[in-house]
Parts: structure tokens; C-alpha cells; sequence
């Protein structure tokens, strides 16, 4: 399944506007996405209680995943957002 | 009488009678069930969170700012994919919309409140979605404000939501009081940007009666219940702005605890903006953007309205200092009777502001004249200033101009290429502003409207502090007028790197004033070497702090 690995730069972690942003984006792609710290478990990222439960902070790594059409392009997406400061 | 004691959160004192805001919705029985149609009733459950959904949207729409961003976070709440499944869940196997609902949250609340810190600050917000939500399916009203009160009041509740707080002005609340929150819950920060007082982590607040006379010290953070009328006046009369508490009283100018001058000024929009800025103690305007004279007309303002306007501004700082900028027009704000703008790919890289005013100057020509017009009788220092200055030879038009209409001349520093060279302009012109919001996006090359880029606009960009270090040391007086020098911190940093003056909204001026005069300059400019030599925002801020040791926990 394709994934992407990144480091949260935004100083709130994967909070507050960043994690908005990360959501929305999210919920308009029309494939299954999921967040996951490194071997952790992973969570729907369409969710933004699931998100913020996953308390995510500046620094961390993440691993989002995406499988279907246009998952790629998503991912990219998804990814921009999370490496942005 | 009887008093309570909180945190503090926003300076001042206020006085009125105490409204109580209703608690929570009452949770809906357990163990209640549906009558045996799980798909209506899922139905019913989810058109519940897409009323309340769609209603938080558009009142964040509606107010603008901090507000819109946490109004929309809270929508998303409302119909978050996971917490539908929860719900229809509980609806399958009999629960009634209500406590499934109820339940669903619950669910979620346990695992924001067990992951701690921001997060556990957001529980406040689902909660309150919540209990919309289930307001909305049982047809209650959400609890409410009171309106059409005939004075202000004091709002006391467990904790304020910003979708109850959004919409109230400080015509109808003389302080808030809540047992729960701290020095950055919404409560806090709302009141700030009101500029009324309020007292959070209350214990007791929610037992004080509704009705009963209420003196709230938002810098002390006592609440005392029915004073005597003398204290209340005495209270009243001592505290207007945090500067009660500080060493400086609220009219006296800025400067640092050794008597280092930094003049405080407001931005406004126009003479509707001077009463907040008289109120907060302004010492004069560092920002009078005129573009809203001009906005939506057909032809543009004649110059006898505009000395009206200007006049108005100029009259109510007698002695001080009035930077009016000049029209500020581009291809994202385009005016009706100038010529329409070629469709630019990029407004913000593109003929706007003194580059605009080149091509069609008689506008500003108009303005000029109208300004020293104004001026005439009047004994305040007027400087009228360019946007968008890029290089010294647009600053040299400019102040051509200005000087054949007997005005001192200033230029906008947001494009770095006139920090890098201030010092070639300030052999051209007599005053420097820095907007530090739109050097921020030209410095980062980074787009203000994108959400994704908001990292770049923290004004604690050392980057952004070194620009303005080149802008202040040119030899000119130099103000900062971005939203940057509201913050008490960053105010101070800004003196320690040689600003003359801050320019902000109204309300944050008691908080400048007195952080500046509880540092000496030598502090401040020890907190601006240590925040230059950081490589991160947050670290700057910290690196500052660490050299600002009066500022209270609020600001830090």
C-alpha cells in the first residue's frame, strides 16, 4: 500500500490549524487514508478527533497510508501539509 | 460580601450585575432505547450534527478571526467519520439517538483527556459540541446569552465556549468569571482581544447568584460578590487596563523602566477607531490606513471629505505623532475608479502600492494636499507614508511629493530589499514603518493566505528579526506596525533592537506599556540578541523570555 513517512515541522504538532488543514484535505479524497506513528496503530485520517487523540507533536514522525485511485497524488498532498512549518 | 480568587487573565476591573450562564445539557438518561427503526433514528442523530455542524460554521464565518478557526475545528467535530460509526453503532443495537450520542462523545473525551496537554484544552470544545448536538435532537434551546440587557453584565459560567462568546462586544459584558480554564483558554484569549477583564480558575464562581452585584480584578484575579458601593467605585476608578497594576499609569507614554522612550500608537482604519484607541491610551496613530475612505465609491473621496476625515484623526492626538498611508491598491484590491488592474498572476508580487501610485499619481496627490490641510492649526506630527517601497529611488518620489506639499515623508519597510538598504533610504526619508506581516511573507516567500504556511508568519522568525534590526538601525525613526508588537514579549525585543514606536490594535496597548515598563532598555536588547542568535521561532521566543523575567505567566 503506498505510504509516506514525514516529520511533523509545524510548531503545534499535528494540532490546531495544521491538523484542520491535514483533515479537510483528507476527507475530500475519495480513498481510505490512515495515520500512524512508526509501528504504532493506525487511525482514519478523515477523523479530527482520531487526529488529535493521536496527540502527534513537532518533530515526530508519522506514517500516512492510502490505497486506491489517486492515492499517490493524496499522499503527496497529505505529506506538504505535515512537513510544512 | 464574599470573595473568590482566580487567575487573572485580563487586566482591569469591571462591575455589574452577575449573569449565570445555564450548565450543561442534562445528560440523557441511560439505558434509554428507541422505539425499534435504527435507520431513522441514525438518520435523525446525523441531521442533529449536521444542523449544529453547518450553524458553528457559519457563525465562525460570521465573526472572523482566532474564532473562525476553532468555530470550523468544532464543525468538523460535529461530523467526524469515526464518531458517526459510534453512534450508529449504539443505535443498532437499541441505545436512543440521544445517549448514543452522549455515549459516542464520552468515548472520545476519555482518549483526548487521557493524551493530556493541547489536547486535553480541546475537551472544553467537544464538549460543548456535544452538548448541541443532543440540545438539538431533544429540541432544547443551547443555553444562551441574555439579551437586550440594560447594562453590562458579568458572565460567570463553568467555561465559556467560543461559540458562545463569539458574538458579544463590550457593550454587554464588564468582565467574565469561569471556575475552569487557564491563562490560554478561550476565555482568556477572547477577553484579551476585547480588552475586558476576566478571572478564570475561579473556584466557587458557579455558586455566586444570578443577579448579585459582581467586582471582577482581572489583574489581581479577585471576584468579590456585592462590594460596597465605594469599593466598587474606587476599584473602577483605579483600573482601566492592566497598566493599573504596573508602574506606569494607563495615559502615561511608553517608554522602558529606565526612561528609554517608545512611543505607543494605534492602528486604525479611520476616525470610527479613535475612541478605543483615546480609551487605550494611544499616544497617536502609527497606521491610519486610508483605504477605507475610499473603499467601494464610485470616485474617489473629494479633498474637502478627506480633510474632514484627516482632521478628525489629527485633532484627537494633540502634540503626538499621526503616520497616515497613503491609498494602498493592487490587483487584490482593486478601486472603482481607478483603471481596472491586467489580471496579474501573482497580485502580491505584482503594480501595487508606491508602484501603483507612479502610474496613476493624482490620487495621492489628492491625498497629500487634503493632508496638509488638515494639518493647518492642528499640533500634531503628521508624516504621511508610502506602501510597498522597494528600492530608494521609489522613497525619493515619494518624498518629492510629500515635500512640495509641506509634509514629512515615510516608507512601509515589507519588502526586504528596503530593509537590506535602509540605509540608502533613510537619506531620502524621515520615518520607517515596519509591517511586519506582509515583510514576513516577501522575506519567506511565503503566500499570507495559505494555511499551510502560517509557520513563516511567527513574528519571532529570526529571520524577520534581523530585517527589522537593518530597519531600526538606519538611522531614522523606525515604528513597527504588524500585529507583532502586540505581543508584550515581542514588543519588548523590538525596543531592544531600536524601534521608536509600536503601532497595534487599540486593545493590546495596556499590555505593551506595561511590559515594556517593567524592563530596562538593557534587558530588552539582551532579550533581542538572545532571540536573534536562536534558529527557530520558539526558541527565540523562549531564548527573549529568559531576559524578560516581569512578564506574568499570560504572556509567556
Amino acid at each position: 500500500m503506498p505510504e509516506r513517512k514525514v516529520i511533523v515541522e509545524a510548531e503545534v504538532g499535528l494540532h490546531a490549524r495544521p491538523a484542520a488543514t491535514f483533515v479537510q484535505t483528507a476527507a475530500e479524497a475519495p480513498v481510505e487514508i490512515t495515520v500512524a506513528r512508526p509501528g504504532g496503530e493506525p487511525v482514519n485520517a478523515k477523523s479530527i478527533l482520531s487526529i488529535l487523540a493521536l496527540d502527534v507533536r513537532h518533530g515526530e514522525a508519522i506514517v500516512i497510508r492510502a490505497d486506491g485511485d489517486g492515492a499517490e497524488q493524496v499522499l503527496d498532498r497529505l505529506a506538504a501539509i505535515v512537513s510544512g512549518p | 460580601m464574599e470573595r473568590l480568587t482566580g487567575a487573572g487573565v485580563s487586566p482591569g476591573a469591571g462591575y455589574g450585575p452577575a449573569y449565570a450562564m445555564a450548565g450543561e445539557v442534562p445528560e440523557p438518561a441511560a439505558g434509554s432505547t428507541h422505539g425499534g427503526d435504527p435507520v431513522a433514528e441514525t438518520a435523525r442523530a446525523e441531521a442533529a450534527a449536521d444542523r449544529v455542524a453547518a450553524g458553528l460554521s457559519a457563525l465562525g464565518e460570521a465573526v472572523g478571526g482566532p474564532a473562525r478557526d476553532v468555530l470550523a475545528a468544532q464543525a468538523m467535530m460535529a461530523r467526524d467519520p469515526e464518531l458517526s460509526a459510534e453512534i450508529a453503532g449504539l443505535i443498532d443495537a437499541g441505545t436512543a439517538a440521544e445517549r448514543a450520542v452522549y455515549e459516542a462523545f464520552l468515548r472520545f473525551r476519555e482518549r483526548c483527556s487521557q493524551a493530556g496537554g493541547v489536547v486535553a484544552d480541546r475537551v472544553a470544545d467537544l464538549d460543548d459540541v456535544r452538548d448541541r448536538v443532543i440540545a438539538e435532537l431533544c429540541g432544547l434551546p443551547r443555553p444562551g446569552l441574555p439579551e437586550g440587557a440594560d447594562r453590562p453584565y458579568v458572565l460567570v459560567a463553568r467555561d465559556l465556549a467560543p461559540a458562545d462568546t463569539a458574538t458579544l462586544t463590550r457593550d454587554v459584558v464588564a468582565a467574565f468569571v469561569t471556575e475552569q480554564g487557564g491563562p490560554t483558554s478561550h476565555t482568556a484569549i477572547l477577553a484579551r482581544a476585547m480588552g475586558v477583564p476576566a478571572v478564570v480558575a475561579c473556584a466557587g464562581a458557579t455558586a455566586i447568584a444570578g443577579g448579585a452585584m459582581v467586582l471582577v480584578d482581572g489583574t489581581t484575579g479577585e471576584v468579590t460578590i456585592e462590594p460596597s458601593p465605594a469599593e466598587a467605585e474606587a476599584a473602577l476608578a483605579a483600573g482601566t487596563g492592566r497598566a493599573a497594576a504596573s508602574p506606569a499609569s494607563a495615559v502615561a507614554p511608553g517608554a522602558t523602566a529606565d526612561g528609554h522612550p517608545v512611543a505607543l500608537l494605534a492602528n486604525i482604519g479611520g476616525p470610527q477607531d479613535l475612541a478605543a484607541a483615546l480609551e487605550h491610551g494611544a499616544e497617536g496613530v502609527g497606521l491610519y490606513r486610508t483605504e477605507f475612505l475610499f473603499l467601494d465609491r464610485a470616485e474617489p473621496p473629494g479633498e474637502d471629505e478627506q480633510v474632514a476625515a484627516y482632521r478628525q484623526v489629527l485633532t484627537a492626538f494633540p502634540g503626538g505623532e499621526v503616520v497616515v498611508r497613503v491609498l494602498d491598491a493592487g490587483a487584490d484590491k482593486p478601486l472603482a475608479f481607478l483603471p481596472a488592474p491586467g489580471t496579474e498572476p501573482n497580485p502580491a508580487l505584482g503594480e501595487r502600492g508606491v508602484r501603483l501610485l507612479r502610474i496613476l499619481p493624482d490620487v495621492m496627490l489628492g491625498q497629500l494636499r487634503a493632508l496638509a490641510r488638515a494639518a493647518e492649526g492642528t499640533s500634531a506630527t503628521v508624516r504621511a507614508m508610502a506602501p510597498m517601497v522597494a528600492s530608494a529611488a521609489e522613497a525619493d518620489w515619494f518624498a518629492a511629493n510629500c515635500r512640495a506639499a509641506g509634509l514629512a515623508s515615510g516608507v512601509m519597510i515589507e519588502v526586504p530589499a528596503a530593509a537590506l538598504r535602509a540605509a540608502e533610504l533613510a537619506r531620502v526619508v524621515d520615518y520607517f514603518s515596519v509591517g511586519t506581516n506582509d515583510l514576513a511573507q516577501y522575506l519567506f516567500a511565503a503566500d499570507r493566505q495559505v494555511a499551510a504556511l502560517t509557520g513563516f508568519q511567527d513574528p519571532w522568525q529570526p529571520a524577520l528579526l534581523d530585517l527589522v534590526a537593518a530597519a531600526a538601525g538606519a538611522g531614522v525613526r523606525c515604528g513597527v506596525c504588524g500585529e507583532a508588537g502586540s505581543d508584550p514579549a515581542l514588543g519588548c525585543v523590538l525596543a531592544g533592537l531600536g524601534v521608536s514606536s509600536l503601532s497595534m490594535a487599540a486593545p493590546a496597548l495596556p499590555w505593551v506599556r506595561a511590559a515594556l515598563a517593567r524592563h530596562t532598555l538593557a534587558q530588552c536588547r539582551a532579550a533581542a540578541d538572545a532571540a536573534r542568535a536562536e534558529s527557530t521561532p520558539k526558541a527565540a521566543r523562549a531564548a527573549a523570555l529568559a531576559h524578560l523575567p516581569a512578564l506574568d505567566p499570560p504572556d509567556r
